[in-house]
């Protein structure tokens, strides 16, 4: 009988193999007092242990430098350095001359007390870094015993390693030859461990929790990393399912790395503009892999919210011209903050509100705390000198609030001016189209701004009147409601008429089923998150505009969602 | 004696690799280093360890102090290099 064991997908893939149950060797550390004469010897064994210490990490240094790079080398040159540690080398001699405890149990009990506090951090990034410590204090400790620690360079064939956990050092010594993935029973998706998977493109699954009283070396296993499932002695058709579902992967993978650099361009020759979504600087190399030619939302209340105050001018536009530097000329469009709703800020003590979707936020609280907006609008303008930045305000329900926001940013610009600082006069403002006001009036305001940005979650909310976290009515709530999309047509329309493009950047740009659809109606640009990048633009360029927009009429005759379901998939996939 | 406040701004805090940086920019001068967080725990800048207990992340506001004979040049040294810590 076969196993099923859930974990969380750290690095993606799927593997068919063999187990290699890797177990920390117990160390029994020996809790006995050492006599005075005993002292300077098991000084010298711990200056002997480090010095063997280094000499192994100074050599994972050099092949994780060959295999992986400069950068996941410097890791362990972090590693060199904490084990010379002067503060800790002192303490722990303190501890062997005061205590007159061993080597190993002075070391332990020592580097114990750091990992206590770095533990307790209200970081999570930061706490994971015990992780690095205990890595070095076992190491450590082995060399003082003259344990020889075991190698994972030397693995047999279709080896997948299960342990508890796994270091970093475990991991750069992983040789991939011999080894198709790793499961760990504790971790997260930021341990070093997960992260040097993703490098290596090695799959792993963490947090498995109790797998290694179910498994055994040798045991036939299968990873699907996708999904984060285990399934420990599968059966013969468990093992030709994930066969097949392996090989769909590499091809998949295989192809979507073709598409990459491909601009999307449909069978008739129309260059759809496909852009990425972010929330931090961070985001931009994982749209940018995915073949983002721009960003069509860059959500800047994300600053504010990891944030306990308000984030400074100068904090605002490092992230904004980081951004548009690693973006290198291409389009950044930036939303002012999107406070309310859904989305609280601790320290603003906004009111608490009967209907937060339809009360105080967005660009409402911008217009009424202008210091706030000022300060937005001059970190943005002064990033605006680094990139091609455009600014999108969002929550708009008339053209006298883009005139209001207008008025503001021209008045921020004449600061700038005469304080000789540098941006771009002409940087452009646009609008999140997100409300059915805006809909209704798309042709009229569409002569006011630069741009639209159809907010397809909250435009879906506000127009069938039902609320997006609702369990109880989710079966209404579906940007697939003729509804919606005839609304989507009348604000691409509008916005055709008065010669401004317009985009989408809500879930529906992401969305599969949706790309023809949009496509017919004449959208210029889908920004979504970096995963669903390559899926859509495939499906640009196995679809005709001509023929999508020929499709349109008869769409927006279907009565319900489930009827533009059956007719985009009886329609649409014939194309 | 010279000091000053610093402000980290890249996304992880100094964490072990920009840690190790600063440690060994630290080492590099004669004065003495010292770093003290928000609440005013102060620790030598010359132990990773004690930089990586006092658990500096993003928007957190360091005083570096220097005392010796090149503070100036360890109080620049050091300040431009947390300024520009990248990831």
């Amino acid at each position: 009988m076969s196993i099923l064991i859930k974990g969380i997908d750290a690095s993606p893939g799927i593997a068919i193999g063999n187990v290699f149950v890797y177990e920390e060797k117990e160390i029994n550390i020996s809790t006995k007092n050492i006599f005075d004469n005993e002292v300077s010897s098991e000084i010298e064994k711990l200056k002997n242990g480090q010095n063997k210490t280094k000499t192994q990490l100074l050599q994972i240094k050099e092949s994780t430098l060959k295999k992986l790079g400069a950068e996941k080398a410097e890791i362990f040159d972090g590693h060199i350095t904490l084990l010379e540690d002067e503060d800790l080398f002192d303490e722990v001699i303190e501890k062997i001359e005061n205590d007159k405890i061993t080597a190993s149990n002075a070391l332990s009990l020592g580097i114990e007390e750091y990992c206590k506090i770095i533990g307790n951090l209200d970081d999570a990034y930061l706490r994971e870094r015990v992780a690095d410590l205990r890595d070095i204090s076992k190491r450590w400790i082995f060399n003082i015993e003259g344990i020889k620690p075991m190698d994972l360079g030397i693995l047999e064939k279709n080896s997948i390693i299960i342990a508890n956990d796994l270091t970093p050092s475990d991991t750069a010594q992983v040789n991939l030859d011999n080894v198709l993935a790793f499961v760990t029973e504790v971790g997260g998706k930021t341990a070093h461990s997960s992260i040097m998977a993703r490098s290596l493109e090695l799959p792993a699954v963490v947090g498995t929790k109790e797998i290694l009283s179910k498994v055994k070396t040798g045991d036939k296993i299968i990873v699907d990393a996708l999904k984060g499932n285990i399934i420990i002695n599968p059966d013969k058709k468990e093992i030709t399912e994930y066969e097949e579902k392996r090989s769909i992967f590499f091809k998949e993978k295989e192809e979507l790395a073709k598409l990459k650099d491909q601009s999307a361009i449909t069978k008739d020759g129309k260059e759809i503009k496909i852009w990425g979504n972010i929330g931090n600087p961070k985001d931009v190399e994982g749209i940018l892999k995915n073949g983002a030619q721009g960003i069509g939302l860059y959500r800047s209340e994300f600053l504010f919210m990891n944030s306990e105050t308000f984030p400074t001018e100068e904090e605002q536009f490092i992230a904004y011209k980081t951004v548009a530097e690693k973006m290198e000329g291409k389009p950044v469009t930036i939303r002012t903050m999107d406070i309310g709703g859904d989305k609280d800020l601790p320290y603003m003590n906004l009111p608490k509100e009967m209907n937060p979707f339809l009360g105080w936020r967005a660009i409402r609280i911008s217009l009424e705390f202008k210091d706030m907006f000022k300060t937005q609008l001059r970190a943005i303008l002064r990033a605006s000198a680094f990139g091609t930045i455009k600014i999108m305000y969002p929550m708009i329900i008339s053209s006298i609030e883009v005139k209001k926001a207008n008025e503001i940013l021209e008045e921020c610009k004449s600061e700038l001016k005469s304080e000789n600082i540098i941006f771009n006069k002409n940087i452009q403002t646009g609008i999140m189209v997100e409300t059915p006001a805006i809909a209704i009036r798309a042709k009229q305001i569409a002569r006011e701004v630069d741009f639209f940005s159809i907010g397809t979650n909250d435009l879906t909310q506000y127009l069938l009147a039902a609320d997006r976290g609702n369990e109880k009515i989710s079966h209404l709530y579906s940007s697939f409601n003729p509804a919606v999309l005839q609304a989507i047509q009348m604000i691409i329309d509008g916005a055709h008429e008065a010669g401004i493009p317009v985009s989408m950047c809500g879930e529906f740009a992401g969305d599969d089923r949706a790309t023809g659809i949009l496509l017919g109606m004449g959208l210029d640009a889908y920004s979504m998150s970096g995963i669903s990048i390559p899926n859509i633009k495939k499906n640009i360029l196995n679809l005709s505009k001509k023929e999508c927009a020929l499709l349109i009429d008869g769409l927006l005759a279907q009565t319900s969602s489930e009827e533009v379901l059956d007719y985009i998939e009886n329609n649409f996939k014939l194309i | 004696m010279n000091s000053k406040v610093v402000m980290i701004t890249n996304e992880t805090g100094l964490h072990t690799r920009p840690g190790n940086k600063f440690v060994q920019l630290a080492k590099s001068y004669e004065s003495k280093i010292l770093i003290a967080n928000e609440e005013g725990k102060e620790v030598k800048g010359t132990s990773l360890l004690k930089l990586l207990s006092l658990g500096i992340k993003k928007g957190s506001k360091l005083t570096i102090t220097a005392d010796g004979t090149d503070e100036i040049n360890a109080i620049n040294g050091l300040s431009e290099l947390l300024i520009n810590l990248k990831d």
